[in-house]
């Protein structure tokens, strides 16, 4: 905005400047620089101690494929987070769709399709329900969900009676994890996207210019975008050096991008974060509080059903045992890319570097042969870091302008 | 002229308090009306009443001359009635533009997408005509000071067209330049038509800004004083109720011209042991 000649009673007070300056830098879209960082130092270790295995093409397609159930959980996660509740329910409910979505492929002859028409519509039933509860009768979504993990659980034992486990026979199902793109999609796919990205960028600017507003220089505009395009390339060059782009991590980073899109550009979006931020301001500005609290428990346990149908398509089955890392995992993935636990903060892209910092941790170690007890021990350590972090911005920004 | 809004005879209780007694208020296009009162004197209570908080158990709620039912705060929105309560209802976690426009964003024509050039167009707009002075509207507002987030709870109003704009203890946790600020953003609305009530239990900013002042009791409006020909003393003794008991030279009950005190003060004494208290408290002082 202009700077108007600030008057000495103008109180530019140094708090102000204080928050802007190092605050901001975290709270931006692009504040998981610090976490990229740790990252690339991350990816340099475990390459240099396991004989340049690490970032060879292979690993790193297989490192997609590996992150895919994770990412797709978290994303889930974040939606919720950024209302500032918690769902502990995702893992449970992530096996039990995918369970949902193999009985109706297996003993129900659903053709593939329809097979994971009926696991999303499953997820997005519990969801609704979970959030009917926290918003309508006021439990805190804690403890909702959590006895809905637990009753969740019992349904999966349950369905799947008198088997513990269910194999998937229909090979679309089994082809989201296994096969890759044609190259027209695996490489089509991602230039469309970055021409629309670039199409969005050019377009605000030309918009902004004509109402009069201040825009960035040219050569940032230009930088941003050609910094986009030389990441994106580098990641199709890996692929291609392999087999191509995995259908699953495609559908991801298309689930990623559709969720950005609803979060950061629509009024939908826009008010979940302030319901995180503020409820009784959203609810006293006209906002309807509860239908968006029910909406989003219901997205959230649909991404959780997507996550587990591509956990059962990778594994070929359906399995009662729902692995006891995976919901911490999901939640893990959200905060470290810098999603707050406290609500209302954090980009829905966080999950791609959550979810990448921790199942870089998982394939590096497991690269070097660590055992269970080092995986469990630096993945502890590191989660922990995270939320350090995201506390203590909280009470900086907080404690700004007061 | 006409006053834009008028309360006649208002009435509140709950369950057997009574908050409010026959009050009347009016304000007019491009004054300050300073509320003030000690606590629980009922001024949160009529406030909420004219905000559509609560709904007046009887008495009339009169808008440009009109009798009309406000018992929702979006029919007082909707007449062009804002409130600013203490808390000021903002998200710290969203930007200046985020907040001005909550819940009632721009989208562009149709699509459920935001417009966010227009709405930063608008919001630089009425931050300009206000002279509210930030350094980004892009910057979330936890990073402001409490005068500029004050100032961005009115600039919310201002928005959506207020007419009448309520504040609720606008100075209460400001430093002193913050609260020269505000103030000015106060004098400043007046003098674009608006009508502006103001709540506060600082007497200076109250003579500050305040056209006139309207004091509560118990329940009740007990005076209405012209701020030009007004002491802080005359204010003092109608909040504490002492001019009754001891009289500072009859002066708050006799101005006649300039203050109107109810009539029927002394009449209800009895039915009110805290009365008696209170004003035997004002007598010492």
């Amino acid at each position: 905005m202009k700077t108007t000649v600030a008057t000495p009673q103008a109180d530019q007070a140094p708090s102000t400047a204080k928050g802007f300056n190092v605050g901001s830098i975290f709270r931006q879209d692009l504040g998981q620089i610090p976490v990229a960082i740790a990252l690339i130092l991350m990816a340099l270790y475990f390459n240099a101690t396991t004989n340049d295995l690490f970032l060879s093409a292979r690993n790193l397609s297989n490192l997609t494929l590996q992150s895919c159930v994770i990412a797709t959980i978290g994303l889930g996660s974040i939606m919720v987070l950024l209302l500032g509740e918690i769902d502990l329910s995702l893992a449970v409910v992530a096996n039990l769709c995918g369970a949902v979505t193999c009985i109706m492929s297996v003993f129900h002859h659903f053709p593939w399709w329809a097979a994971i028409l009926a696991g999303l519509a499953a997820g997005f039933g519990i969801g609704l329900i979970n959030g009917l509860i926290v918003a309508f009768l006021r439990v805190p979504s804690f403890i909702v969900t959590l006895a809905a993990s637990l009753g969740y659980q019992g349904l999966l034992l349950h369905i799947l009676l008198p088997n513990t486990t269910l194999i998937i026979t229909d090979p679309n199902l089994k082809g989201i994890a296994a096969n890759y793109l044609p190259d027209y999609l695996g490489l089509g796919l991602p230039i469309l996207g970055i021409a629309l990205y670039a199409g969005y960028i050019i377009l605000t600017r030309v918009r902004r210019l004509r109402q009069g507003l201040a825009v960035p220089p040219l050569w940032q505009t230009g930088v941003n975008l050609g910094v986009t395009i030389a990441l994106v390339a580098l990641v199709l060059w890996q692929f291609e050096s392999y087999f191509g782009v995995p259908i699953m991590t495609m559908l991801v980073l298309a689930m990623i991008a559709l969720f950005w899109v609803l979060m950061r550009f629509t009024t939908f979006g826009q008010h979940v974060y302030a319901i995180g931020g503020n409820a009784e301001a959203s609810r006293r500005a006209g906002i309807n509080v509860n239908v968006i609290r029910v909406l989003i428990f219901g997205l959230a346990s649909m991404l959780a059903a997507a996550g587990g149908i591509f956990l059962s398509s990778r594994s070929a089955d359906a399995d009662v045992a729902v692995s006891p890392t995976l919901l911490l995992q999901a939640i893990a993935a959200a905060v470290i890319g810098g999603v707050s636990l406290f609500g209302g903060r954090g980009s829905v892209w966080a999950v791609v570097m959550g979810t990448l910092v921790i199942e870089g941790l998982e394939n590096g170690l497991n690269l070097k042969s660590s055992g269970d007890d080092t995986k469990f021990m630096v993945e502890g350590a590191v989660l922990i870091l995270a939320v350090i972090v995201d506390a203590l911005l909280r009470r900086r920004s907080t404690a700004a302008g007061r | 002229m006409e006053p834009i809004l008028q309360l006649r005879g208002i009435n509140k209780s709950f369950g057997a308090v009574q908050a409010l007694r026959n009050v009347d208020l009016e304000v007019y296009g491009g004054e300050v009306v300073g509320l003030v009162g000690d606590n629980g004197a009922g001024k949160s209570t009529l406030i909420k009443i004219i905000a559509g908080v609560y709904a007046p158990d009887s008495g009339e709620y009169i808008v440009d001359n009109r009798r009309v039912n406000v018992t929702r705060p979006q029919d007082a929105t909707h007449l062009g009635i804002e409130t600013v309560y203490q808390d000021l209802a903002l998200c710290d976690n969203l930007d200046v533009v985020s907040n001005l426009f909550l819940g009632r964003e721009d989208t562009i024509s149709g699509l459920p997408f935001m417009n966010s050039t227009e709405m930063e167009r608008r919001t630089i707009d009425v931050l300009r005509q206000l002279d509210v002075k930030i350094r980004s509207v892009h910057v979330p507002v936890s990073a402001l000071s409490g005068g500029q987030r004050q100032s961005i709870a009115v600039a919310k109003t201002i928005l959506r067209n207020a007419r009448i704009v309520i504040l609720d203890e606008p100075t209460a946790a400001l430093g002193v330049a913050q609260t020269r600020q505000v103030l000015q953003l106060i004098k400043r609305l007046r003098d674009q038509g608006l009508g502006m009530v103001v709540i506060s239990h600082n007497l200076a900013d109250v003579f500050e800004v305040v056209d006139r002042v309207i004091v509560m009791r118990l329940g009740r409006r007990v005076a209405s004083f012209d701020i030009k020909s007004t002491t802080t003393e005359q204010i003092v003794a109608a909040i504490t109720g002492a001019e009754f008991s001891n009289g500072i030279d009859g002066q708050g009950a006799s101005v006649g011209s300039t203050a109107s005190v109810n009539g029927d003060e002394g009449a209800d004494d009895g039915n009110h042991p805290a009365y008696q208290h209170e004003s035997g408290k004002g007598s010492i002082q």
